[in-house]
């Protein structure tokens, strides 16, 4: 288990990872022996046709699922044979997720979906002024907080989903086409604020097909048959 | 708590379908209670008048072949000597021998029926109380009951005309005493035994009223009762207040058994209820699900959730059942034990709650397995979920 890498060390990495889906029909390799590491601070942007294993990579770093075979590491910590319970306990704390369809929960209020990781880090419901001040980071007006995300516009929405997924200050912010579902000109708008948070120091993973959007990125991993180009 | 908040506003979210759940569990909560309540405030009201009539042993003709008891030859009344036999057998208690019959009355131009019992006049106060008026003292004179005089406009110095037999007057206005199992007055008169035997021609009793003066004498008072008259064969019914004051409560559980079989009915109709609203809520909270778990929810947290929305529907259910138990106890109470003095004491409360712990009970546990199979749900599938 070489881990050490001189310099700095990567929040992410890969060695040999390979996932496999076991169907009825026959077995899919989604990720077919992949080997990389990212580094802190880096904003990686992860590209590839359809069904190339972009979101099965996605899912692996989130700590949503474990691969068949290979080893990783996630800020530090070998995600093998975690259980649910640490696996569960390292997305809590260390990974924020920005998807594609926004993903807020129309139950609650804006000001809720955003205070929802802090409370079930804290296991208390007093949250605090954190989540009014990364809304505020956002470029969300307080008028807006008390409202259901069906109230809101996409741009608006996905603002809130970023808010939701940098509350508990992650090391790394996972986003599944973060601008899929927006306007050309709502989608900059998110570009820009990722970019600004990059630019903060935030680790930032994006899938992508779209390579304007790549463009933000200082790195593309480029992914075609579960293989690293 | 968050998670709490999801379960409330899920709920209000699907009111209709959560207040029909809720609906059965307010049903089965309230039958099976309020059960319990009637059934409590029965026992308390029999163990009173228990203490009240339970000093008393009928001594009744036997009137054999019935499949009851011991075959016997037949005896339509009980004699003199018997009379004297018994008084025997149950010294230093006294035995009060009884006629009873009924038949037409007249008072005034009004004409009515009535129950006639033909009591000595020393024996009158020990087994009646007076409400208005004096005992009697003539040969003529007459107790009426209170029903019955009430509702023929029977005063103290009326007169009435009994059968054909002849007219008595009225000396006093008997106390109203409910279920008696001795005698019972309250839609009657009472005469003397002299003015009886005469009107009738009766020489043979009835009944034998015999009143035990320590209760936990009945059962010896009893027996040697037995051993003086049914020795060689049985010629009468020996009957204890109490035994059928069990009789009454034996009748009643089996019918409170009943009711509350329903009330489980319908707690279990409402736990496949719950059982069914909650999947409707976890398949349609799937997405929601797999956000939580992306956020860090743990698996627990997610059962949470789920569990939280079966315990408001039971809190809820049960509340809302408790109170209607109270209220249909207590209309039940005053209609069929004619007191509702029973119904807010500690032991009859005491159904309530175990109703309602019932009723939260059953919601929880059918919440369980919905909330589990949320709580296990894979994540990434979760949320691809559209
Ligand atoms: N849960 C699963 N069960 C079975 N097969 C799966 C599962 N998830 C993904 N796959 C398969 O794994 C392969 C990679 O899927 P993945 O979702 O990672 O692709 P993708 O690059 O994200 O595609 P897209 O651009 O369409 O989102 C595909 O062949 C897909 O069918
Ligand atoms: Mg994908």
């Amino acid at each position: 288990m070489s881990q050490d890498l001189a310099g700095t060390k990567p929040v992410i990495q890969f060695k040999d990872v390979t996932k496999v889906y076991s169907l009825p029909a026959g077995d899919v390799i989604a990720l077919n022996h992949v080997t990389f590491s990212v580094e802190p601070g880096e904003f990686v942007a992860i590209m590839g046709p359809s069904g190339s294993g972009k979101s099965t990579l996605l899912n692996l770093i989130g700590c949503l699922d474990v691969p068949t075979s290979g080893d990783l590491w996630i800020s530090g910590t070998r995600i093998g044979d975690m259980s649910d319970y640490d696996l569960t306990l390292l997305r809590r704390d260390s990974i924020g997720f920005v998807f594609q369809q926004f993903n807020l929960i129309p139950l609650f209020t804006v000001l809720e979906n955003v205070q929802l990781p802090l409370t079930l880090k804290t296991q208390s419901s007093v949250a605090g002024d954190r989540p009014k001040d990364v809304l505020m980071s956002v470029g969300l007006e307080p008028a807006l907080y008390t409202h259901t995300p069906s109230e809101l516009s996409g741009g608006q929405q996905q603002r809130v989903a970023i808010a939701r997924a940098l509350v508990n200050d992650p090391e790394i912010l996972l986003c599944d086409e973060p601008t899929g579902n927006l306007d050309r000109k709502t989608g900059t708008g998110i570009m820009e604020l990722l970019a600004g948070m990059n630019r903060n120091g935030k680790t930032i993973i994006m899938v992508t097909h779209d390579p304007k959007t790549a463009e933000y990125a200082k790195r593309i991993i480029i992914i075609e048959d579960g293989r690293i180009q | 708590m968050i998670l709490f908040e999801f379960a409330k506003r899920n709920i209000r979210l699907h009111w209709l379908r959560s207040f029909l759940a809720v609906l059965g569990i307010v049903i089965g909560v309230a039958s099976i209670a309020a059960m319990g309540i009637l059934g409590n405030s029965m026992v308390l009201s029999i163990g009173e008048s228990l203490s009240s009539v339970g000093d008393t042993i009928v001594v009744s003709p036997h009137t054999g072949g019935s499949g009851m008891g011991p075959p016997g030859k037949t005896n339509e009344k009980i004699t003199d000597r018997m009379v004297e036999q018994i008084k025997r057998a149950v010294t230093p208690n006294l035995a009060i021998p009884v006629y009873s019959g009924g038949d037409r009355m007249k008072i005034g131009s009004k004409e009515t029926a009535g129950v006639i019992y033909g009591i000595k006049i020393d024996d009158i106060p020990t087994l009646l109380e007076v409400d208005e008026g004096s005992y009697s003292r003539g040969e003529t004179a007459a107790m009426v009951g209170r029903k019955f005089a009430d509702e023929n406009d029977i005063k103290v110095g009326s007169r009435i005309s009994v059968g054909t037999k002849g007219i008595v007057r009225v000396s006093g206005i008997l106390k109203e005493r409910g279920m008696g199992f001795d005698i019972n007055p309250d839609y009657g008169i009472v005469v003397t035994d002299n003015w009886y035997a005469q009107a009738y021609n009766a020489t043979d009793y009835d009944m034998v009223v015999v009143k035990v003066r320590d209760l936990a004498q009945i059962d010896s008072v009893k027996e040697s009762i037995e051993k003086a008259l049914n020795k060689r064969e049985q010629v009468v019914n020996v009957l204890e207040t109490k035994k059928i004051l069990e009789t009454i409560m034996t009748a009643f559980s089996s019918i409170s058994t009943f009711v509350m079989a329903i009330g489980g009915i319908s707690l279990i109709v409402a736990g496949v209820s719950i059982f069914n609203i909650m999947m409707m809520s976890v398949t349609e909270r799937i997405r929601e699900i797999g956000i939580m778990r992306s956020l860090g929810a743990q698996r627990l947290e997610v059962m949470k959730m789920f569990l939280y929305e079966a315990l408001i529907l039971g809190l809820v259910g049960s509340t809302i059942g408790g109170v209607f138990s109270l209220l249909g106890g207590y209309l039940v109470s005053s209609l069929i034990l004619k007191t509702t003095k029973y119904v807010f004491v500690p032991s009859s409360l005491l159904p309530v709650v175990y109703g309602m712990a019932f009723g939260i009970a059953v919601c929880l546990v059918c919440g369980i397995y919905p909330a589990w199979k949320a709580a296990n749900l894979n994540p990434i599938e979760a949320l691809r979920h559209e």
